[in-house]
């Protein structure tokens, strides 16, 4: 099959999704002759005019509630956020706007929109352009989160995320933008709420998300020459979120190690650990659930203290190892 | 406002600071030597002396992602702030900011910013306990044409005005806010127009002339600290380089970027002094081979300067 990369894959299916629908349009800044802060809209404008790609002045809390005003009458917008860190100005809008108003009218509405934004670090762009919030979304009832690891997935999701009818934060992550993988030309879908098994395995589950799943691969091979035999399970999104699969792994597995980016104090592996805990699952438990994220830190400049922040192929594979001479 | 000699000198010296800083971390990025990205302010130069000119060094300055030219105008250690740069331990930040958060307290130097708009809220809160401090101290907030559509530029003017505290709102309008061109929603007559709005007295100046942008914020300083409240100047500029790495100047032609070029702030200055009889074409040319040679001495430092320890990753989230 064609490879190509993630950040043509969530282009692709932007650009699929406006052909097949005029009610969808994107709305954000620099999006058009500039192509994005990361080139994913690069050549839309072309296709598709000013019209339907609203180029913004920096106006994060604006775009995002014209966003969520256009998909209350029926539009279908996608929101850039240039850069996650800027979630912060659009959330009065996204959180108490975007995903109550459906809910607080009595379900007479519906807001389809999505709001796709880059997060995570790695390119030294400091404090101010790295964070992970992931988090701080998934808790808030009536938004979904979207968080793809792979060119297949980005697309994919992106298609369901458009055509949900509810908002979705659709999350990207920068390191990730110029991998490649198989993807399919035409539009398809992969239903909100369905993980993915990325690689099997019988000695313990590792459950990652974004950057951490491709880190969590490579990890599992240098693992699989020690004999550690590492599954892999990819939530793809974290709300809704699919218990079902990652409570199987884990009762297959009987040890897990969960890995994100986020800062762990608070971050979606709380949530995770919770989530087997409660499970029937937890009767298998063979070890403590063990969690690998972000240190309790800002992400710095500096290259060697922003690479310790975040979990690396190093840590998991030393947690790994860890977690398979553990016992309860 | 007359002009001294030895300040004449001074500020062509720090407008060359700033534009030798510039090229010199083009290239340092150029030669792989930084991780991350910046925002250079070639062509901006006699915005950020010329509103830096007007302080007392005991006065506050507060910048935007763009700060490189104000941190040196406000007087930074070149070293440091290059060992910043390159993201060393004994750089300003401890390699902990980086370009886009440069930040010199002593020096009166209250940071650069990463979030477009960031700092004008602060400003607002600055100024308050500046004036409850009460020792005549000033705050000059710089942000960019861009800043100028957020939310927080509007709330800050109204609280600025509301709260009479003593800063200058310094628009550095350059004419773009990243792809986006300010002629498209404003000028820089039109965000002064809404400072005045907001009951701010407000002016726009030709940016790159030193004068004109140190006349009009030496106006602002003088009313703030005689307890006169607030005033936006915007000072009308130009950007020669893309917006930061990632920029492949698809928005504007060449022959824009040349035209401004023509308007070159430090040739104007230089120009300005000869005519006035303040620098001879041989100063000027010496006082441009010390700019060039301090940051030559700034690279050496920031290249033999340590690393930060990986140790003390988690050091400083917290104040003791
Ligand atoms: C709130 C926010 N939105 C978007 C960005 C990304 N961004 C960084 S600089 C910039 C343009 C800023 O324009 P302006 O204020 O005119 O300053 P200039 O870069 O022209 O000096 C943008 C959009 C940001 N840093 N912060
Ligand atoms: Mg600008």
């Amino acid at each position: 099959m064609r490879e190509i990369s993630y950040l043509e894959a969530v282009r692709e299916a932007m650009t699929q999704e406006m052909e097949r629908d005029p009610r969808v349009f994107l709305i954000g800044e620099d999006i058009g002759e500039y192509g994005g802060a990361f080139q994913v809209s690069y050549g839309m404008l072309e296709e598709f005019g000013h019209e339907r790609i609203l180029d913004t002045p920096i106006t994060e809390l604006g775009l995002t509630g014209a966003a969520t005003g256009a998909a209350l009458i029926g539009m279908r917008p996608i929101a850039e956020i240039m850069f996650m860190d800027f979630t912060t100005l659009a959330s009065e809008q996204l959180v108490n706007q975007a995903a109550k108003l459906r809910y607080m009218f009595g379900g007479q509405s519906t807001v389809p929109m999505v709001l796709r934004t880059p997060a995570g670090s790695g390119t030294g762009a400091a404090e101010h352009h790295s964070q992970s919030f992931e988090n701080w979304f998934v808790h808030v009832p009536g938004l979904k989160v979207a968080m793809p690891s792979t060119p297949y997935d980005a697309k994919g999701l992106l298609i369901s995320s458009i055509r949900d009818n509810n908002p979705v934060v659709f999350i990207e992550h920068k390191l990730l933008y110029k991998t490649k993988g198989e993807v399919p030309e035409e539009p398809y879908e992969i239903p909100l709420g369905q993980a993915d098994i990325k690689r099997e395995g019988k000695d313990l589950t590792i459950i990652a998300t974004a950057i951490m799943v491709k880190k969590s691969q490579e990890a599992a091979e240098q693992l699989a020459q020690e004999g550690i035999d590492v599954e892999i399970v990819d939530p793809r999104t974290l709300r809704p979120l699919d218990t079902e699969t990652i409570v199987n792994s884990v009762k297959k597995t009987g040890k897990v190690l969960i890995v994100h980016e986020a800062v762990k104090t608070g971050g979606f592996g709380g949530e995770l650990a919770g989530v087997i805990a409660e499970s029937e699952a937890f009767g298998y438990l063979e070890a403590p659930i063990l969690r690998l994220a972000g240190r309790e830190v800002p992400i710095p400049y500096n290259r060697n203290l922003e690479r310790a922040a975040v979990p690396q192929v190093e840590d998991i594979i030393e947690k790994a190892r860890q977690l398979a001479t553990l016992k309860v | 406002m007359t002009l001294t000699k030895e300040n004449a000198e001074k500020y062509l010296l720090q407008m060359y600071q700033i534009r030798a800083f510039e090229e010199q971390a083009e290239k340092s990025y150029m030669a792989g030597k930084i991780h991350g990205t910046m925002h250079l302010s070639i062509g901006q130069e006699a915005s950020a002396v010329g509103s830096i000119s007007t302080l007392e060094p005991t006065d506050y300055i507060i910048g935007h992602h763009r700060g490189h030219g104000l941190t040196i105008a406000k007087g930074a250690d070149l070293n440091l702030m290059m060992a910043e740069f390159y993201g060393k331990a004994n750089g300003y930040c401890r390699g902990r900011g980086g370009s886009m958060h440069i930040a010199d307290i002593k020096g009166g130097n209250l940071g650069a910013n990463g979030v477009v708009g960031g700092g004008l809220p602060l400003a607002v809160g600055i100024g308050i306990g500046l004036k409850m401090e009460a020792e005549n101290r000033v705050l000059l907030c710089f942000f960019g044409d861009g800043a100028a559509s957020t939310g927080a530029f509007h709330e800050s003017m109204i609280l600025a005005e509301l709260y009479q505290v003593p800063v200058v709102f310094v628009c550095e309008n350059n004419q773009y806010a990243m792809s986006f061109a300010s002629r498209d929603w404003t000028t820089s007559k039109k965000i002064a127009a809404h400072g005045e709005v907001y009951g701010l007295t407000s002016t726009a100046t030709d940016g790159n002339n030193l004068i004109e942008v140190r006349d009009a914020v030496q106006m602002g300083v003088d009313r703030a600290r005689g307890g006169g409240g607030p005033s936006l100047v915007v000072n009308d500029t130009y950007r020669w380089r893309g917006h930061s790495k990632s920029d492949r100047n698809r928005y504007r032609t060449n022959e824009e970027i040349e035209a401004w070029k023509k308007k070159d702030p430090i040739l104007k200055f230089r120009k300005y002094c000869k005519t006035e009889k303040l620098i001879t074409d041989e100063k000027a040319e010496e006082i441009k081979k010390k700019a060039y040679a301090d940051i030559e001495s700034a690279r050496v430092f920031a290249e033999s300067s340590p690393e930060p320890d990986v140790q003390t990753l988690e050091e400083g989230v917290y104040a003791p």
